[in-house]
């Protein structure tokens, strides 16, 4: 295989606050091809967010301690220069944020914003900045785009103004787009549509795209990938048709359990994981979803679970379950219901 | 935007006439207070209130009573002070451009001054220099005008005049800019410094606190993501959007000055501006002359308030009217 785009080795974030060092990634590791999807699921708190911002280096905390290295191109992110840096953001990678209300300035029209981010990595001439931002607004499908770069962002609707946001990250025809829960605050028919213009302009800028959600039934259509994470860990990494076909970790059967398809006989009700996520200050002895896990055993306490190739093709997981344990009980967890009936 | 404008203007003047009627009422319709028997003296004799009373038009009904008084203050501009005997409206209008050679030298100053200190607190967080500039501007807000002006006097114009530092500080009064602008310049100086101490430490802190809780705006940090450089995200953005606030408090505090707000440091530094006519007529119960400062002040704070919101509107997009 090619030289991989980015290449994540070891990521470690922590952030020391006044009750001890919170441990929000914890060693992951993780790389993403070019042109290739790539989906990170987890719930709230797992340290998806904080690891491709730390990609981006823009996690302005000073309490933040990092370990580990971001390869991208080659070239080591967490060893460059400030300007080094700027040079990578908005040209190389792109990000598009979670809540497209409050993540364009107020104050500017939205052509004033894209034409900004233009101008700091093309050497352009007066009018070509207007035009080319003109050109990206058309792409994203915003209706009459030659008006509308007049507008502020607070005359544009939310689904709208994610694609506003869309336009701005890809202005730069960045290699790499990440997009942190780009559809979570957005209503599910605009979900559906900002998910298919990423996945269109996915093909036509040809960058790779990075999509934080905690959301499967997001990743299902579009990604290549998946990272399934948990209190700052990978835990479970695949294709797409192995995590949704063969997922390995109890954890993911617990997300696969919560959401409702439509491959599959209908439940009577979604099952939820029991629990809350661990502290990231204290973590459990041993897998830290252990105390969670309604299959842990002894081994799982003795023993911190490595995330290790057990079944083959590239899908690891970290769990110390072996994998016809995992297939034989897998179906009871994602839905008792069906288990029992079929 | 125009019809903005104009609405804005429009309540202008509405604010105002009902501004100069609450006025007329407050001043010539209190019961118990008769106008014509406080212009008429001590002990005066009932002819001569009678006089009085038929020559300011007070014998006649209450809406004709209030027209003759707005004929005498902005018409025919004869309103007679009852201490002085001298015309009001000329008074005022030559206090005014001490009072805005004042403030308008004292704006500048804090305007200049607390961005410098917010920002640079702002910048410099989680370091040393943060509170101890924010201390600074603590000790500024705490001073109490009138004690400060007194100090600086205490040094520029006795203790330390004869020190080369303070020899060049004139004798405390005015002198008009036209007629020797840097006599003018000189004699400003200290008045300026000490009434803009207190909004330096003010401002800066507002300023600060308005810079740190944009830093954490998801914009900001959508603004860092393009790649542009700390500083401009910095001033462009984060600096930007914190002027709303300060603009708008800008804005009051400059039209509450100039309305004779600045009367301590008018007082303590002997500027007869429209701040030291209005304690002048308070102490000597002056009623044309407190009414004639009363409706100038409030008619500079509308206006100020007005220009406030026009500037609101250019500032912030999402207050524009479409």
């Amino acid at each position: 295989m090619a030289e991989p785009l980015l290449e994540v080795r070891d990521l470690k974030v922590s952030f020391r606050t006044e009750d001890g060092i919170v441990r929000a990634v914890d060693g992951i590791s993780f790389t993403v091809h070019e042109g290739e999807v790539v989906g990170i699921v987890g719930e709230s708190g797992s340290g998806k967010s904080v690891s491709m911002m730390s990609v981006m280096r823009l996690i302005t905390d000073p309490n933040a301690i990092y370990a580990g290295e971001i390869i991208y191109k080659g070239r080591n992110l967490m060893g460059l220069s400030r300007d080094a840096m700027r040079q990578v953001r908005g040209q190389e990678i792109a990000m598009i944020f979670q809540d497209p209300m409050t993540s364009l300035n107020p104050v500017y029209t939205v052509g004033w914003q894209i034409e900004e981010q233009l101008n700091e990595h093309n050497d352009l001439q007066k009018g070509q900045a207007r035009r080319r931002a003109v050109e990206l607004l058309g792409q994203v499908g915003i209706p009459k785009p030659e008006e509308r770069i007049d507008d502020y962002p607070h005359q544009f609707s939310g689904g709208m103004r994610q694609r506003v946001m869309i336009a701005l990250a890809l202005s730069c025809n960045p290699d790499l787009l990440i997009a942190d829960e780009p559809t979570t605050a957005l209503d599910v028919t605009i979900q559906a549509q900002i998910l298919e213009l990423i996945k269109r302009l996915k093909r036509d800028f040809g960058s790779a795209v990075a999509l934080i959600t905690h959301d499967l039934g997001v990743v299902a259509d579009i990604a290549d990938r998946i990272l399934v994470m948990y209190a700052g860990r990978i835990v479970e990494e695949g294709d797409k048709e192995q995590i949704f076909y063969d997922p390995q970790h109890p954890y993911t059967w617990g997300l696969l359990g919560s959401i409702a398809r439509l491959d599959r006989p209908k439940a009577q009700r979604l099952t939820a994981i029991d629990g809350q996520p661990p502290s990231l200050i204290h973590r459990p002895q041993g897998c830290n979803f252990r105390p969670r896990c309604p299959h842990a055993f002894d081994r799982c306490r003795a023993e911190d679970p490595a995330l290790t190739d057990k079944v083959g093709g590239g899908h690891l997981d970290a769990c110390h379950l072996s994998v016809d344990d995992k297939r034989a009980k897998r179906d009871a967890t994602i839905n008792p219901q069906l288990a029992e009936s079929a | 935007m125009g019809t903005f404008v104009v609405r804005r203007l429009l309540g202008l003047i509405a604010v105002m006439f009902a501004l100069t009627v609450l006025v007329f009422l407050i001043f010539f319709e209190t019961p118990g207070v008769d106008p014509a028997r406080l212009m008429a003296g001590r002990h005066p004799d009932p002819q001569t209130i009678a006089n009085i009373k038929h020559e300011f038009g007070l014998d006649r009904p209450l809406p004709v009573q209030y027209v003759l008084m707005m004929k005498h203050m902005f018409v025919s501009r004869d309103l007679i002070s009852y201490s002085t005997r001298t015309k009001v409206i000329p008074e005022i209008i030559a206090a005014t451009p001490v009072t805005l050679s004042l403030v308008i030298g004292a704006a500048i100053i804090w305007v200049i001054f607390s961005i410098v200190l917010g920002l640079g607190a702002a910048v410099l967080r989680g370091t040393i220099w943060d509170p101890l500039l924010m201390v600074l501007a603590l000790i500024g807000i705490s001073m109490p005008v009138f004690w400060l002006g007194e100090i600086v006097n205490l040094f520029t114009q006795s203790r330390w005049h004869n020190f080369f530092l303070f020899s060049w500080v004139p004798p405390l009064g005015y002198t008009p800019l036209t007629q020797d602008p840097f006599l003018w310049f000189k004699g400003l100086v200290f008045p300026w410094l000490t009434l803009s101490v207190l909004y330096v430490g003010f401002y800066a802190r507002v300023l600060r606190a308005n810079l740190i809780e944009t830093e954490s705006e998801d914009y900001v940090r959508t603004a860092r993501s393009k790649g542009i450089s700390e500083r401009r995200v910095l001033v462009r953005h984060n600096l930007r959007t914190s002027m709303i606030t300060f603009v708008s408090l800008f804005g009051l505090d400059f039209g509450i000055l100039v309305a004779g707000g600045a009367l301590l440091v008018e007082v303590v530094f002997g500027l007869p501006g429209v701040g030291l006519l209005t304690y002048h007529s308070l102490t000597g119960l002056d009623l044309p002359v407190i009414m004639a400062t009363v409706i100038y002040g409030a008619f500079f704070i509308s206006l100020a308030s007005a220009l406030v919101d026009l500037l609101y509107a250019w500032l912030d997009p999402r207050v524009r009217p479409t």
